[in-house]
């Protein structure tokens, strides 16, 4: 199979994401990957792991419960060759469903909602699966180009066991009207795109609860190396 | 066997502090980790490691994020679970540049033995806004046998230094990391 297929990931220099202008390197990345292949990322044992952690519809509540559309998201984290993989530490944040982050620098004239924080952790259960409660995260304006909006995403943080299992990246929902105008999503190769929105599945849809959407996580080395 | 596509990088945006460093930053939140890597009652040297991001044009950079991933005072990675009431040498450790008046990140861990051959180091894995997918690279120390390590003999001698942290007092280091221009820091691709 053509090597450029399996080129998935955005470029460090993206010029119309504009903060990549002044923050990627500007030479070659040096290749070690012979020479680490044995590095490990540590693992996080379920004392780590709060009841609620998985539940951000829960696991901030004040008052009573957060406003918005709840979702289910889970999936399997695995290997480029399909092997599921146990224990990886799944960590997510969001904009609640006004669009606006709890952080404190954020100044979106959105509403803060007292019952969401926006944050969870999960780990991998044996199969390699995970799956979180939350709340549908609104769209937010941001600062990159006159009347730039960000698709509604979910940030997502993966730790596996190989030190090239160390991922971060973002979940978008299936047809979003702001993918064209977005350089984040944008930044990734085409046919890649569809990596990383999530699948809605009627089948895993809560009655009377929650609408389910399906997103797996397939980690990898990074190297652009031709050959194995 | 054709292999699946691995899932894409995207930036960890400037919003990650409430999700991955909550405590650190003030949230209502728990951390897995935080900026120690050392253990109740550390074994070997402990030291402090402080040092800045640098953009393109040698700001500092506030909103980074930054773990450290290293091997003991013997040589060893920890292969046991961290677990939340631990006291034992930890090895992880994260923290963001936007906590510091001056943008900077302050670990505190112990001097590592490397074994097999290479010189001490840790690891460092770098997310920030404007970073599409993270980066890799590695601090080494002033005081110790660098010239066998097989990676730093790899890079270009011209830019060794940039790998090498600075001592800046008593089991103290300065590590600074310059995204480009002259002293842009080398980075390694896995
Ligand atoms: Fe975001």
């Amino acid at each position: 199979m053509d090597q450029t297929s399996f080129d998935v990931h955005p470029p460090h220099l993206y010029a119309p994401y504009k903060s990549t202008i002044l923050r990627s390197p500007t030479r070659p990345l040096m290749p070690v990957r012979e020479l680490l292949k044995d590095l490990t990322l540590p693992a996080f044992g379920e004392s780590l792991i709060g009841k609620l952690d998985n539940d951000l519809t829960k696991n901030a509540r004040k008052n009573g419960e957060p406003i918005g559309e709840r979702i289910k998201v889970s999936g399997v984290v695995m290997d480029e060759y399909g092997k599921p993989l146990a224990g990886v530490l799944v960590e997510i944040w969001q904009a609640n469903s006004a669009g606006r982050y709890v952080h404190k620098e954020e100044i979106h004239d959105a509403p803060l909602d007292p019952n969401f924080l926006g944050a969870g952790r999960i780990l991998t259960d044996r199969e390699g699966r995970y799956s979180f409660y939350t709340i549908k995260p609104g769209a937010y304006p941001w600062g990159n180009h006159f009347n730039a909006w960000r698709p509604n995403h979910i940030h997502f943080s993966v730790v596996g066991h190989q030190f090239e299992h160390r991922l971060v990246t973002q979940m978008y929902f299936q047809g979003d009207p702001l993918f064209e105008y977005d350089p984040i999503f944008q930044s990734v190769p085409v046919h890649a795109r569809e990596l990383l929105i999530a699948k809605f599945r009627m089948d895993w849809t809560e009655p009377e609860f929650a609408l389910a959407y399906e997103f797996n996580i397939i980690l990898g080395r990074r190297s652009s190396t031709p050959f194995e | 066997m054709d292999k699946l596509r691995q899932t894409p990088s995207q930036t960890v945006g400037p919003f990650f502090a409430y999700g991955l460093t909550a405590r650190q930053y003030g949230y209502d939140f728990t951390s897995i980790v935080d900026n120690s890597l050392v253990g109740a009652f550390p074994m070997g040297i402990e030291i402090d490691i402080i040092g800045h991001v640098f953009d393109g044009e040698g700001k500092p950079i506030p909103d980074a994020l930054i773990e450290f991933r290293q091997a003991d005072e013997k040589g060893r990675y920890r292969s046991v679970p961290l677990e939340k009431a631990d006291s034992d040498f930890r090895g992880f450790g994260r923290f963001g540049t936007g906590t510091e008046p001056d943008a900077g990140f302050h670990f505190i861990t112990v001097k590592p033995k490397a074994l097999s051959g290479q010189a001490p180091h840790i690891n460092v894995i770098l997310f920030m806004r404007g970073s599409l997918r993270h980066l890799y690279t590695r601090i080494y120390f002033p005081d110790e046998l660098n010239i066998d390590d097989p990676i730093l003999r790899s890079v270009d001698p011209s830019r060794i230094r940039t790998l090498i942290a600075e001592s800046s007092g008593a089991n103290r280091y300065q590590f600074d990391i310059h995204m480009q221009g002259l002293n842009e820091t080398v980075f390694f691709d896995l």
